[in-house]
Protein backbone atom coordinates (compact mmCIF):
# COMPACT_ATOMS: atom_id res chain seq x y z
CA UNK A 1 0.00 0.00 0.00
CA UNK A 2 1.54 3.32 -1.05
CA UNK A 3 -1.23 5.61 0.40
CA UNK A 4 -0.07 7.92 3.37
CA UNK A 5 -3.21 8.00 5.22
CA UNK A 6 -5.51 5.12 7.01
CA UNK A 7 -9.00 5.93 7.40
CA UNK A 8 -11.71 6.49 4.81
CA UNK A 9 -11.08 6.50 0.82
CA UNK A 10 -10.29 8.79 -1.13
CA UNK A 11 -7.69 12.31 -1.09
CA UNK A 12 -7.58 15.36 0.56
CA UNK A 13 -9.18 17.80 -1.67
CA UNK A 14 -10.76 20.99 -2.45
CA UNK A 15 -13.23 19.28 -4.26
CA UNK A 16 -15.35 18.09 -1.35
CA UNK A 17 -16.64 21.41 -0.95
CA UNK A 18 -17.81 21.11 -5.02
CA UNK A 19 -19.99 18.38 -3.34
CA UNK A 20 -20.88 19.93 -0.24
CA UNK A 21 -22.35 23.24 -2.03
CA UNK A 22 -25.56 22.15 -3.04
CA UNK A 23 -26.83 20.22 0.04
CA UNK A 24 -25.35 22.99 2.21
CA UNK A 25 -26.96 26.06 -0.03
CA UNK A 26 -30.35 24.77 0.37
CA UNK A 27 -30.09 24.05 4.17
CA UNK A 28 -28.95 27.24 4.72
CA UNK A 29 -31.36 29.52 3.24
CA UNK A 30 -34.14 26.75 4.32
CA UNK A 31 -33.35 25.41 7.70
CA UNK A 32 -30.61 27.95 9.32
CA UNK A 33 -31.58 31.13 8.04
CA UNK A 34 -34.98 30.68 9.19
CA UNK A 35 -33.68 29.37 12.67
CA UNK A 36 -31.24 32.40 13.16
CA UNK A 37 -34.41 34.52 12.23
CA UNK A 38 -36.60 32.72 14.81
CA UNK A 39 -33.96 33.93 17.59
CA UNK A 40 -34.53 37.06 15.79
CA UNK A 41 -38.52 37.25 16.13
CA UNK A 42 -38.46 36.11 19.35
CA UNK A 43 -36.84 39.70 20.84
CA UNK A 44 -40.03 41.23 19.29
CA UNK A 45 -43.64 42.23 19.83
CA UNK A 46 -44.40 41.40 16.43
CA UNK A 47 -48.26 41.15 14.39
CA UNK A 48 -47.27 40.37 10.96
CA UNK A 49 -47.65 43.15 9.20
CA UNK A 50 -46.98 46.10 11.07
CA UNK A 51 -43.01 47.31 12.55
CA UNK A 52 -42.28 45.34 15.35
CA UNK A 53 -41.30 46.27 18.80
CA UNK A 54 -38.28 45.73 20.52
CA UNK A 55 -39.04 43.63 23.29
CA UNK A 56 -36.01 41.89 24.66
CA UNK A 57 -36.37 38.94 26.59
CA UNK A 58 -39.94 40.02 27.49
CA UNK A 59 -41.33 36.87 25.16
CA UNK A 60 -39.53 33.99 27.19
CA UNK A 61 -40.46 35.56 30.56
CA UNK A 62 -44.01 35.51 29.74
CA UNK A 63 -43.63 31.60 28.26
CA UNK A 64 -42.21 30.82 31.34
CA UNK A 65 -44.30 32.47 33.56
CA UNK A 66 -48.33 33.48 31.83
CA UNK A 67 -50.47 30.49 32.71
CA UNK A 68 -51.98 30.22 29.81
CA UNK A 69 -48.70 30.14 27.86
CA UNK A 70 -47.62 27.27 30.23
CA UNK A 71 -50.72 25.11 30.25
CA UNK A 72 -49.63 23.63 26.85
CA UNK A 73 -46.20 22.73 28.44
CA UNK A 74 -48.09 20.74 30.83
CA UNK A 75 -50.26 19.06 28.80
CA UNK A 76 -47.40 17.96 27.05
CA UNK A 77 -45.87 16.45 29.89
CA UNK A 78 -49.16 14.66 29.78
CA UNK A 79 -48.84 13.46 26.26
CA UNK A 80 -44.98 12.18 26.94
CA UNK A 81 -46.88 9.54 29.48
CA UNK A 82 -49.21 8.40 26.80
CA UNK A 83 -46.48 8.68 23.66
CA UNK A 84 -43.24 7.65 25.78
CA UNK A 85 -43.79 5.89 28.93
CA UNK A 86 -46.52 3.47 28.19
CA UNK A 87 -45.40 2.66 25.01
CA UNK A 88 -42.05 1.99 26.18
CA UNK A 89 -43.00 -0.47 28.64
CA UNK A 90 -45.62 -1.93 26.37
CA UNK A 91 -42.94 -2.46 23.96
CA UNK A 92 -40.16 -3.67 26.45
CA UNK A 93 -42.75 -6.31 27.51
CA UNK A 94 -43.91 -7.71 24.15
CA UNK A 95 -40.75 -7.47 23.13
CA UNK A 96 -39.30 -9.69 25.62
CA UNK A 97 -42.36 -12.30 25.56
CA UNK A 98 -41.98 -12.39 21.66
CA UNK A 99 -38.30 -12.99 22.07
CA UNK A 100 -38.47 -15.61 25.19
CA UNK A 101 -41.13 -17.73 23.73
CA UNK A 102 -39.32 -17.76 20.57
CA UNK A 103 -42.79 -17.08 18.73
CA UNK A 104 -43.26 -17.64 14.85
CA UNK A 105 -43.96 -15.16 12.41
CA UNK A 106 -42.23 -12.27 14.27
CA UNK A 107 -41.71 -10.84 10.73
CA UNK A 108 -45.86 -10.76 10.48
CA UNK A 109 -46.48 -9.47 13.99
CA UNK A 110 -43.62 -6.71 13.47
CA UNK A 111 -44.94 -5.27 10.59
CA UNK A 112 -48.40 -5.02 11.60
CA UNK A 113 -47.26 -3.39 14.36
CA UNK A 114 -44.96 -1.11 12.98
CA UNK A 115 -47.96 0.21 10.58
CA UNK A 116 -49.38 3.34 12.66
CA UNK A 117 -45.64 4.78 12.06
CA UNK A 118 -46.34 4.74 7.94
CA UNK A 119 -49.68 6.36 8.05
CA UNK A 120 -50.21 10.18 7.61
CA UNK A 121 -51.21 11.31 11.33
CA UNK A 122 -54.31 13.23 9.66
CA UNK A 123 -55.52 10.47 8.77
CA UNK A 124 -55.19 8.29 12.12
CA UNK A 125 -57.42 11.78 13.54
CA UNK A 126 -59.65 11.27 10.95
CA UNK A 127 -59.95 7.58 11.95
CA UNK A 128 -60.18 7.96 15.77
CA UNK A 129 -62.51 10.47 15.62
CA UNK A 130 -64.59 8.57 14.82
CA UNK A 131 -63.75 5.97 17.10
CA UNK A 132 -64.60 8.41 20.05
CA UNK A 133 -67.54 10.00 18.79
CA UNK A 134 -70.67 10.17 20.66
CA UNK A 135 -72.17 7.37 18.42
CA UNK A 136 -69.15 5.77 17.49
CA UNK A 137 -67.69 2.51 18.24
CA UNK A 138 -66.48 2.96 21.61
CA UNK A 139 -69.75 4.12 23.09
CA UNK A 140 -71.41 1.18 21.34
CA UNK A 141 -69.30 -1.08 23.01
CA UNK A 142 -69.94 0.40 26.04
CA UNK A 143 -73.64 0.41 25.70
CA UNK A 144 -73.25 -3.32 24.85
CA UNK A 145 -71.50 -4.52 28.35
CA UNK A 146 -73.85 -2.81 30.24
CA UNK A 147 -71.62 0.50 31.04
CA UNK A 148 -74.02 2.69 28.93
CA UNK A 149 -73.93 5.82 31.78
CA UNK A 150 -70.36 6.11 30.59
CA UNK A 151 -70.54 6.41 27.65
CA UNK A 152 -70.16 10.70 25.98
CA UNK A 153 -68.85 12.45 23.22
CA UNK A 154 -65.16 11.67 24.64
CA UNK A 155 -63.11 14.60 22.51
CA UNK A 156 -65.85 17.23 23.67
CA UNK A 157 -65.61 16.43 26.67
CA UNK A 158 -62.71 18.81 28.67
CA UNK A 159 -61.35 15.82 31.04
CA UNK A 160 -61.39 13.43 28.45
CA UNK A 161 -60.05 15.03 24.95
CA UNK A 162 -56.33 15.08 25.94
CA UNK A 163 -56.68 11.59 27.49
CA UNK A 164 -57.78 10.69 24.30
CA UNK A 165 -55.18 12.23 22.60
CA UNK A 166 -53.22 10.22 24.56
CA UNK A 167 -54.65 6.94 23.25
CA UNK A 168 -54.19 7.45 20.09
CA UNK A 169 -50.50 8.25 21.36
CA UNK A 170 -50.13 4.65 22.12
CA UNK A 171 -51.63 3.39 19.13
CA UNK A 172 -49.05 5.05 17.34
CA UNK A 173 -45.66 4.78 19.11
CA UNK A 174 -46.13 1.40 20.66
CA UNK A 175 -45.42 -0.80 17.63
CA UNK A 176 -42.15 1.24 16.88
CA UNK A 177 -41.02 0.43 20.45
CA UNK A 178 -41.69 -3.35 20.23
CA UNK A 179 -39.61 -3.17 16.43
CA UNK A 180 -36.80 -1.27 18.23
CA UNK A 181 -36.26 -3.60 21.30
CA UNK A 182 -36.66 -6.71 19.27
CA UNK A 183 -33.52 -5.77 17.49
CA UNK A 184 -32.22 -4.91 21.04
CA UNK A 185 -33.18 -8.22 22.40
CA UNK A 186 -32.03 -10.24 19.00
CA UNK A 187 -28.16 -9.78 19.88
CA UNK A 188 -28.63 -11.22 23.10
CA UNK A 189 -26.93 -14.94 23.09
CA UNK A 190 -29.74 -17.23 23.69
CA UNK A 191 -27.00 -19.39 26.15
CA UNK A 192 -27.40 -16.32 28.44
CA UNK A 193 -31.32 -17.05 28.80
CA UNK A 194 -30.82 -20.55 29.33
CA UNK A 195 -28.07 -19.90 31.61
CA UNK A 196 -29.80 -17.66 33.88
CA UNK A 197 -33.20 -20.36 33.71
CA UNK A 198 -30.37 -23.18 34.80
CA UNK A 199 -29.33 -20.95 37.72
CA UNK A 200 -33.21 -20.82 38.88
CA UNK A 201 -34.10 -17.37 37.36
CA UNK A 202 -37.91 -17.07 36.45
CA UNK A 203 -39.51 -14.70 34.22
CA UNK A 204 -39.13 -11.16 35.82
CA UNK A 205 -35.50 -12.39 37.10
CA UNK A 206 -34.38 -13.06 33.49
CA UNK A 207 -36.32 -9.60 32.36
CA UNK A 208 -34.85 -7.21 34.38
CA UNK A 209 -31.08 -8.90 35.02
CA UNK A 210 -30.87 -9.44 30.93
CA UNK A 211 -33.23 -7.91 28.76
CA UNK A 212 -33.14 -4.37 30.37
CA UNK A 213 -29.76 -4.12 30.36
CA UNK A 214 -29.17 -5.46 26.59
CA UNK A 215 -31.91 -3.15 25.07
CA UNK A 216 -30.27 0.17 27.47
CA UNK A 217 -29.30 1.75 23.89
CA UNK A 218 -32.50 0.75 21.80
CA UNK A 219 -34.67 2.28 25.29
CA UNK A 220 -32.66 5.52 24.63
CA UNK A 221 -33.75 5.69 21.17
CA UNK A 222 -37.33 4.66 21.52
CA UNK A 223 -37.53 6.95 24.79
CA UNK A 224 -35.96 10.13 22.36
CA UNK A 225 -37.95 9.35 19.26
CA UNK A 226 -41.40 9.15 21.16
CA UNK A 227 -40.61 11.88 23.67
CA UNK A 228 -40.04 14.43 20.57
CA UNK A 229 -43.37 13.30 18.99
CA UNK A 230 -44.96 13.70 21.94
CA UNK A 231 -43.81 17.20 22.46
CA UNK A 232 -44.57 17.99 18.47
CA UNK A 233 -47.41 16.70 17.95
CA UNK A 234 -49.52 19.23 15.98
CA UNK A 235 -51.50 17.09 13.41
CA UNK A 236 -53.86 15.29 15.89
CA UNK A 237 -54.78 18.19 18.38
CA UNK A 238 -55.32 19.93 14.65
CA UNK A 239 -57.77 17.00 13.46
CA UNK A 240 -59.28 15.92 16.49
CA UNK A 241 -60.03 18.57 18.91
CA UNK A 242 -58.47 22.10 17.78
CA UNK A 243 -56.90 22.35 21.23
CA UNK A 244 -60.08 22.46 22.73
CA UNK A 245 -62.81 21.72 24.36
CA UNK A 246 -61.93 25.24 26.12
CA UNK A 247 -58.18 25.09 26.30
CA UNK A 248 -57.94 21.24 27.71
CA UNK A 249 -55.97 19.88 24.54
CA UNK A 250 -54.07 22.60 23.51
CA UNK A 251 -50.29 21.27 23.18
CA UNK A 252 -46.99 23.70 22.47
CA UNK A 253 -46.91 22.88 18.74
CA UNK A 254 -50.83 23.94 18.62
CA UNK A 255 -50.00 27.08 20.27
CA UNK A 256 -47.24 28.32 18.31
CA UNK A 257 -49.23 28.25 14.94
CA UNK A 258 -52.62 29.81 16.65
CA UNK A 259 -50.36 32.23 18.28
CA UNK A 260 -48.09 33.31 14.90
CA UNK A 261 -50.44 33.26 11.95
CA UNK A 262 -53.87 33.19 13.26
CA UNK A 263 -53.53 35.67 16.38
CA UNK A 264 -51.01 37.67 15.21
CA UNK A 265 -48.86 37.39 18.20
CA UNK A 266 -45.79 36.32 16.19
CA UNK A 267 -42.93 37.24 18.87
CA UNK A 268 -45.00 35.02 21.15
CA UNK A 269 -45.47 31.91 18.86
CA UNK A 270 -41.86 31.58 17.90
CA UNK A 271 -40.91 31.64 21.46
CA UNK A 272 -42.63 29.15 22.28
CA UNK A 273 -41.39 27.41 19.35
CA UNK A 274 -38.43 28.02 20.70
CA UNK A 275 -38.70 27.19 24.27
CA UNK A 276 -39.73 23.63 23.01
CA UNK A 277 -36.99 23.49 20.87
CA UNK A 278 -34.44 24.36 23.88
CA UNK A 279 -36.41 21.64 26.03
CA UNK A 280 -36.33 18.58 23.11
CA UNK A 281 -32.71 19.36 23.12
CA UNK A 282 -32.15 18.83 26.27
CA UNK A 283 -34.13 15.90 26.58
CA UNK A 284 -32.22 14.16 24.01
CA UNK A 285 -28.74 15.22 25.96
CA UNK A 286 -30.11 13.88 28.97
CA UNK A 287 -31.39 10.74 27.92
CA UNK A 288 -28.40 9.83 25.92
CA UNK A 289 -25.90 10.47 28.71
CA UNK A 290 -28.08 8.59 30.93
CA UNK A 291 -27.78 5.56 28.65
CA UNK A 292 -24.06 6.28 28.49
CA UNK A 293 -23.65 6.44 32.15
CA UNK A 294 -25.53 3.46 32.74
CA UNK A 295 -23.27 1.56 30.11
CA UNK A 296 -19.47 1.95 32.34
CA UNK B 1 -38.05 -23.72 26.40
CA UNK B 2 -41.42 -21.71 27.75
CA UNK B 3 -44.15 -23.37 29.27
CA UNK B 4 -46.96 -24.08 27.36
CA UNK B 5 -49.01 -21.92 29.11
CA UNK B 6 -46.93 -19.10 28.74
CA UNK B 7 -46.46 -19.25 24.79
CA UNK B 8 -50.07 -19.34 24.85
CA UNK B 9 -50.54 -16.22 26.38
CA UNK B 10 -47.77 -14.58 24.41
CA UNK B 11 -49.42 -15.14 21.23
CA UNK B 12 -52.68 -14.12 23.05
CA UNK B 13 -51.04 -10.83 23.47
CA UNK B 14 -49.58 -10.53 20.25
CA UNK B 15 -53.18 -11.15 18.51
CA UNK B 16 -54.46 -8.40 20.85
CA UNK B 17 -52.02 -5.73 20.07
CA UNK B 18 -52.10 -6.53 16.46
CA UNK B 19 -56.06 -6.40 16.33
CA UNK B 20 -55.38 -3.15 18.41
CA UNK B 21 -52.85 -1.64 15.81
CA UNK B 22 -54.91 -2.60 12.65
CA UNK B 23 -58.75 -1.75 14.05
CA UNK B 24 -58.50 1.85 13.56
CA UNK B 25 -57.53 1.15 9.80
CA UNK B 26 -60.09 -1.46 9.61
CA UNK B 27 -62.76 0.93 10.68
CA UNK B 28 -61.62 3.81 8.23
CA UNK B 29 -61.99 1.25 5.39
CA UNK B 30 -65.23 -0.40 6.18
CA UNK B 31 -66.77 3.03 7.13
CA UNK B 32 -65.54 4.28 3.13
CA UNK B 33 -67.90 1.46 1.89
CA UNK B 34 -70.80 2.53 3.72
CA UNK B 35 -73.50 4.04 1.81
CA UNK B 36 -73.05 7.95 2.27
CA UNK B 37 -76.67 9.14 2.83
CA UNK B 38 -78.88 7.22 5.92
CA UNK B 39 -81.22 5.57 3.29
CA UNK B 40 -78.71 3.97 1.17
CA UNK B 41 -78.85 0.20 0.53
CA UNK B 42 -76.20 -2.07 -1.14
CA UNK B 43 -73.46 -3.99 0.24
CA UNK B 44 -70.11 -1.86 -0.47
CA UNK B 45 -69.98 1.47 -2.08
CA UNK B 46 -67.01 1.71 -3.92
CA UNK B 47 -68.89 4.71 -5.77
CA UNK B 48 -67.50 6.67 -2.28
CA UNK B 49 -64.23 6.83 -3.26
CA UNK B 50 -64.90 8.48 -7.16
CA UNK B 51 -67.32 10.84 -5.35
CA UNK B 52 -64.47 11.41 -2.62
CA UNK B 53 -62.04 12.23 -5.68
CA UNK B 54 -64.48 14.84 -7.35
CA UNK B 55 -66.44 16.63 -4.63
CA UNK B 56 -63.38 16.58 -2.17
CA UNK B 57 -61.13 17.24 -4.87
CA UNK B 58 -58.91 14.32 -4.15
CA UNK B 59 -57.70 14.16 -7.83
CA UNK B 60 -56.40 17.60 -7.47
CA UNK B 61 -54.70 17.03 -3.89
CA UNK B 62 -53.42 13.86 -4.85
CA UNK B 63 -51.24 15.16 -7.70
CA UNK B 64 -49.90 18.31 -5.71
CA UNK B 65 -48.78 15.27 -3.53
CA UNK B 66 -47.17 13.42 -5.98
CA UNK B 67 -45.27 16.25 -7.69
CA UNK B 68 -43.66 17.97 -3.88
CA UNK B 69 -43.10 14.16 -2.97
CA UNK B 70 -40.71 13.29 -6.52
CA UNK B 71 -39.10 16.82 -6.70
CA UNK B 72 -38.38 16.66 -2.71
CA UNK B 73 -37.55 12.81 -3.00
CA UNK B 74 -35.11 13.21 -5.93
CA UNK B 75 -33.46 16.42 -5.16
CA UNK B 76 -32.69 15.48 -1.69
CA UNK B 77 -31.46 11.90 -2.51
CA UNK B 78 -28.65 13.90 -5.01
CA UNK B 79 -27.72 16.25 -2.71
CA UNK B 80 -27.50 13.75 0.13
CA UNK B 81 -25.30 11.30 -1.80
CA UNK B 82 -23.08 14.13 -3.16
CA UNK B 83 -22.84 15.36 0.70
CA UNK B 84 -22.61 12.25 2.24
CA UNK B 85 -19.75 11.17 -0.59
CA UNK B 86 -17.45 14.61 0.40
CA UNK B 87 -18.73 13.44 4.39
CA UNK B 88 -17.43 9.73 3.95
CA UNK B 89 -14.39 9.74 2.01
CA UNK B 90 -12.62 12.88 1.39
CA UNK B 91 -10.82 14.88 4.25
CA UNK B 92 -11.22 18.39 4.19
CA UNK B 93 -10.77 21.28 6.53
CA UNK B 94 -13.92 21.65 8.30
CA UNK B 95 -15.34 18.64 7.37
CA UNK B 96 -16.67 18.32 10.91
CA UNK B 97 -18.06 21.65 11.89
CA UNK B 98 -20.08 21.63 8.26
CA UNK B 99 -21.50 18.00 9.40
CA UNK B 100 -22.60 19.16 12.34
CA UNK B 101 -24.04 21.96 11.26
CA UNK B 102 -26.13 19.67 8.72
CA UNK B 103 -27.06 17.60 12.45
CA UNK B 104 -28.50 20.33 13.51
CA UNK B 105 -31.19 19.84 11.04
CA UNK B 106 -32.09 16.37 13.13
CA UNK B 107 -32.39 18.22 16.46
CA UNK B 108 -33.99 21.07 15.55
CA UNK B 109 -37.88 20.48 15.19
CA UNK B 110 -39.60 22.04 12.25
CA UNK B 111 -41.55 23.79 14.67
CA UNK B 112 -39.29 26.25 14.93
CA UNK B 113 -38.26 27.67 12.21
CA UNK B 114 -41.78 26.98 10.19
CA UNK B 115 -42.95 30.49 11.11
CA UNK B 116 -40.18 32.73 10.73
CA UNK B 117 -39.95 30.80 6.80
CA UNK B 118 -43.80 31.68 6.08
CA UNK B 119 -42.57 35.15 6.63
CA UNK B 120 -39.22 35.33 4.91
CA UNK B 121 -41.13 33.62 1.80
CA UNK B 122 -44.58 35.80 2.16
CA UNK B 123 -41.44 38.75 1.90
CA UNK B 124 -40.45 37.54 -1.27
CA UNK B 125 -44.38 36.70 -2.54
CA UNK B 126 -43.23 32.91 -2.31
CA UNK B 127 -46.03 31.58 -0.11
CA UNK B 128 -48.79 30.01 -2.43
CA UNK B 129 -46.49 28.59 -4.60
CA UNK B 130 -44.88 25.05 -5.19
CA UNK B 131 -41.30 26.77 -4.30
CA UNK B 132 -43.04 27.13 -0.60
CA UNK B 133 -44.00 23.35 -0.49
CA UNK B 134 -40.64 22.15 -2.09
CA UNK B 135 -37.56 23.71 -0.79
CA UNK B 136 -37.99 23.66 2.94
CA UNK B 137 -39.08 20.18 2.83
CA UNK B 138 -35.87 19.43 0.97
CA UNK B 139 -34.11 20.96 3.14
CA UNK B 140 -35.55 18.99 6.06
CA UNK B 141 -34.69 15.76 4.42
CA UNK B 142 -31.08 16.90 3.79
CA UNK B 143 -29.94 16.42 7.62
CA UNK B 144 -31.56 12.72 7.34
CA UNK B 145 -30.33 12.54 4.00
CA UNK B 146 -26.45 13.54 4.76
CA UNK B 147 -26.09 11.78 7.85
CA UNK B 148 -27.61 8.76 5.86
CA UNK B 149 -25.46 8.45 3.20
CA UNK B 150 -22.05 9.75 5.29
CA UNK B 151 -22.56 6.42 6.80
CA UNK B 152 -22.97 4.37 4.07
CA UNK B 153 -19.83 6.13 2.46
CA UNK B 154 -18.33 5.58 5.19
CA UNK B 155 -18.86 1.82 5.65
CA UNK B 156 -17.34 1.29 2.31
CA UNK B 157 -14.00 -0.97 2.06
CA UNK B 158 -11.39 1.27 1.06
CA UNK B 159 -10.15 -1.07 -0.98
CA UNK B 160 -12.69 -0.88 -3.51
CA UNK B 161 -11.76 2.65 -3.98
CA UNK B 162 -8.36 2.48 -4.26
CA UNK B 163 -8.31 -0.01 -6.82
CA UNK B 164 -10.89 2.30 -8.96
CA UNK B 165 -8.25 5.00 -8.56
CA UNK B 166 -5.21 2.78 -9.28
CA UNK B 167 -7.60 2.05 -12.83
CA UNK B 168 -7.56 5.83 -13.37
CA UNK B 169 -11.21 6.56 -12.16
CA UNK B 170 -11.77 10.49 -10.75
CA UNK B 171 -13.73 11.17 -8.01
CA UNK B 172 -16.78 11.69 -9.91
CA UNK B 173 -16.18 8.42 -11.52
CA UNK B 174 -15.99 6.52 -8.40
CA UNK B 175 -19.45 7.88 -7.04
CA UNK B 176 -21.15 7.57 -9.97
CA UNK B 177 -20.14 3.77 -11.19
CA UNK B 178 -18.94 2.40 -8.23
CA UNK B 179 -20.16 4.03 -4.83
CA UNK B 180 -23.86 4.68 -5.96
CA UNK B 181 -24.63 0.90 -7.83
CA UNK B 182 -23.04 -1.07 -5.02
CA UNK B 183 -25.21 1.78 -2.20
CA UNK B 184 -28.67 0.97 -4.04
CA UNK B 185 -29.88 -0.91 -0.53
CA UNK B 186 -29.32 2.30 1.50
CA UNK B 187 -30.61 4.61 -1.28
CA UNK B 188 -33.69 2.91 -1.59
CA UNK B 189 -34.05 2.66 2.39
CA UNK B 190 -33.29 6.63 2.48
CA UNK B 191 -35.59 7.67 -0.68
CA UNK B 192 -38.89 5.37 1.37
CA UNK B 193 -38.28 7.58 4.55
CA UNK B 194 -38.48 10.65 3.29
CA UNK B 195 -41.15 9.47 0.46
CA UNK B 196 -43.32 8.78 3.75
CA UNK B 197 -42.29 12.07 5.65
CA UNK B 198 -42.72 14.14 2.89
CA UNK B 199 -46.19 12.85 2.06
CA UNK B 200 -47.18 13.02 5.78
CA UNK B 201 -46.35 16.09 6.26
CA UNK B 202 -48.75 18.83 7.36
CA UNK B 203 -47.85 21.93 9.19
CA UNK B 204 -45.64 22.75 6.36
CA UNK B 205 -48.36 23.06 3.75
CA UNK B 206 -50.90 24.34 6.51
CA UNK B 207 -48.63 27.21 6.90
CA UNK B 208 -47.25 27.72 3.45
CA UNK B 209 -50.30 27.50 1.73
CA UNK B 210 -52.39 30.80 3.34
CA UNK B 211 -54.89 31.34 0.36
CA UNK B 212 -54.27 28.96 -2.49
CA UNK B 213 -56.57 26.06 -2.15
CA UNK B 214 -55.57 24.45 -5.67
CA UNK B 215 -52.02 24.11 -4.14
CA UNK B 216 -53.18 21.60 -1.37
CA UNK B 217 -51.63 18.09 -0.71
CA UNK B 218 -53.47 15.10 0.22
CA UNK B 219 -53.23 14.79 3.65
CA UNK B 220 -53.95 19.10 4.15
CA UNK B 221 -56.99 18.55 1.61
CA UNK B 222 -58.08 15.41 4.00
CA UNK B 223 -58.00 18.31 7.16
CA UNK B 224 -60.37 20.98 5.15
CA UNK B 225 -62.88 18.40 3.83
CA UNK B 226 -63.23 16.95 7.00
CA UNK B 227 -64.70 20.69 8.14
CA UNK B 228 -66.90 20.74 4.72
CA UNK B 229 -68.45 17.28 5.12
CA UNK B 230 -69.11 16.50 8.84
CA UNK B 231 -72.03 14.62 7.95
CA UNK B 232 -71.06 11.92 5.13
CA UNK B 233 -69.05 10.32 7.64
CA UNK B 234 -67.86 7.48 4.69
CA UNK B 235 -66.82 10.30 2.38
CA UNK B 236 -64.27 11.32 4.53
CA UNK B 237 -63.20 7.93 5.19
CA UNK B 238 -63.13 7.48 1.62
CA UNK B 239 -60.73 10.61 1.21
CA UNK B 240 -58.61 9.40 4.44
CA UNK B 241 -58.54 5.98 2.67
CA UNK B 242 -57.17 7.66 -0.33
CA UNK B 243 -54.41 9.52 1.37
CA UNK B 244 -53.14 6.71 3.27
CA UNK B 245 -52.97 4.19 0.51
CA UNK B 246 -50.03 4.91 -1.02
CA UNK B 247 -47.55 4.78 1.57
CA UNK B 248 -49.48 1.73 2.68
CA UNK B 249 -49.28 0.29 -0.31
CA UNK B 250 -45.17 0.73 -0.55
CA UNK B 251 -44.66 -0.25 3.13
CA UNK B 252 -46.44 -4.02 2.41
CA UNK B 253 -44.09 -4.36 -0.83
CA UNK B 254 -41.00 -2.44 1.27
CA UNK B 255 -41.43 -3.10 5.49
CA UNK B 256 -37.98 -4.07 5.72
CA UNK B 257 -36.53 -1.31 4.13
CA UNK B 258 -38.93 1.06 6.07
CA UNK B 259 -37.96 -0.84 9.43
CA UNK B 260 -34.50 -1.37 8.67
CA UNK B 261 -34.47 2.63 8.25
CA UNK B 262 -36.04 2.96 11.23
CA UNK B 263 -33.54 1.26 13.20
CA UNK B 264 -30.09 2.29 12.07
CA UNK B 265 -31.43 5.78 11.55
CA UNK B 266 -33.28 6.12 13.93
CA UNK B 267 -32.48 9.71 14.74
CA UNK B 268 -35.38 11.46 13.13
CA UNK B 269 -38.78 11.54 14.99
Amino acid sequence: MSRRQAGPPGEPRRIAYVYIAPALLVFGLFFLTPLVHAVWLSLYEWDGLSVGRWVGLDNYRLVLTDDALREPFLHALTLIVFFSIIPCALGLALASMITRSAVRGVNFFRTVLFLPQVVALVVVAVAWRQIFAPDGPLNDFLRTVGLGDVARGWLGDERYALICIGVVGIWVCTGLCVVLFLAGLSKVPRELYEAARLDGAGPIREFITISVPAVRGELAVALTLTLVAAMRTFDLVYVMTSGGPGTSSRVPAYEVWDRAINKGQVGVGVTIALVLTAFILLCTVLINRLSESADS
Amino acid sequence: MTSRFERITTYALLIAASAFALYPMGLILFSALQPDSVGGTGAFHFDNFQTAWRVGHFGRYMANSILVAVVVVVVSAILSSLAGYAFGTMKFRGSSALFYLLLLGLMVPSEAIVIPLYYDLRGMGLTDTYVALILPQIAQSLAFGVFWMRQYFRSVPSEIVEAARMDGAGHGRVLWSILLPMGRPAIITMVLLVLMWTWNEFLLPLVMLPTNEGLRTAPLGLSFFKGQYTEGTSLLAAGAVLVALPIVVFYIFAQRHFIRGMLEGSVKG
